[in-house]
């Protein structure tokens, strides 16, 4: 199972503007670099990257080999309603994991 | 007409650049850089300002470089920054990566680490709803190179 790290506010006012910051360990391998053995290590990294609010699409990401190994973002939104945010990573391999939390908004 | 037979010197000169010419292809060139842009953008005109990207001028270790970049937007229905593209001159691909982003981000504010495979410059394009493209760029001297070391 991958680990994921979030961080997000657990209570914030309606209409306030929060920022949500994801972590996800992952090698981010880049199929450019050549192993012990001389041949190139095989491209395995995070494609896409997306966070729902209440299954509502808010922010997604297209990634490259150029991002870093065990990638970080950070974005922001605005707290409509309380509910959750989930985080979705997918990429090579099949590789797929999600993460989520719970924003109550008063 | 005939050709004229090509001269001693013609031959070298064409020798060494078909020779030369592999090393130059491989990996990102600032032409492949505004290629990849211009992937993105299209015909659309890009105009400097309103993005900040925010990344030290001088980092020492290219595997995660920390980077920021900010667009000057309301961020309302009428008028939000839709989506954020950043590019890199020298890494062996051009793309770092796309954030797609609406007027429920409140805020035009992307953060995360790349890789830097050498000095270089890295341009971020911000493109609005309106159908404007605002871009930024900042050069970056990187001590130690990501991609190239061995695995351990």
């Amino acid at each position: 199972m991958a680990n994921v790290l979030i961080n997000a506010p657990k209570t914030v006012r309606k209409g306030e503007t929060i920022e949500l910051k994801a972590l996800i360990l992952h090698p981010m391998e880049t199929g450019f670099r050549p192993g012990a053995n001389g041949q190139l290590i095989p491209r395995n990294i995070i494609e896409q990257f997306t966070a729902t609010w209440n299954g509502v699409e808010i922010f997604r990401m297209k990634m490259s080999p150029a991002v870093a190994a065990n990638p970080y973002v950070s974005f922001f939104a605005v707290a409509k309603e309380s509910g959750t945010i989930r985080f979705q990573w997918t990429g090579d391999r099949n590789f797929s994991a999600e993460g989520s939390v719970m924003v109550t908004v008063t | 007409m005939m050709q004229p037979l090509p001269t001693r010197r013609a031959f070298v000169a064409g020798s060494l650049l078909v020779t030369v010419l592999p090393f130059v292809s491989a990996g990102a060139t600032p032409d492949a850089m505004t290629a990849a842009i211009r992937d993105v953008v299209g015909e659309a005109q890009i105009r400097p300002g309103r993005v900040t990207l925010d990344i030290p001028p001088l980092v020492e270790n290219g595997n995660a470089v920390p980077v920021t970049i900010r667009v000057e937007s309301p961020m309302t229905e009428a008028d939000h920054v839709r989506a954020i593209h950043v590019f890199n001159e020298k890494n062996p691909q051009p793309h770092v990566f796309n954030a797609w982003l609406g007027p429920r981000n409140g805020k035009a504010v992307v953060a995360t680490r790349i890789k830097l495979a050498d000095a270089q410059k890295v341009v971020a394009v911000a493109e609005t709803s309106r159908g404007e493209f605002w871009s930024a760029s900042a050069d970056v001297i990187v001590t130690i190179a990501a991609c190239t070391e061995d695995v351990k």
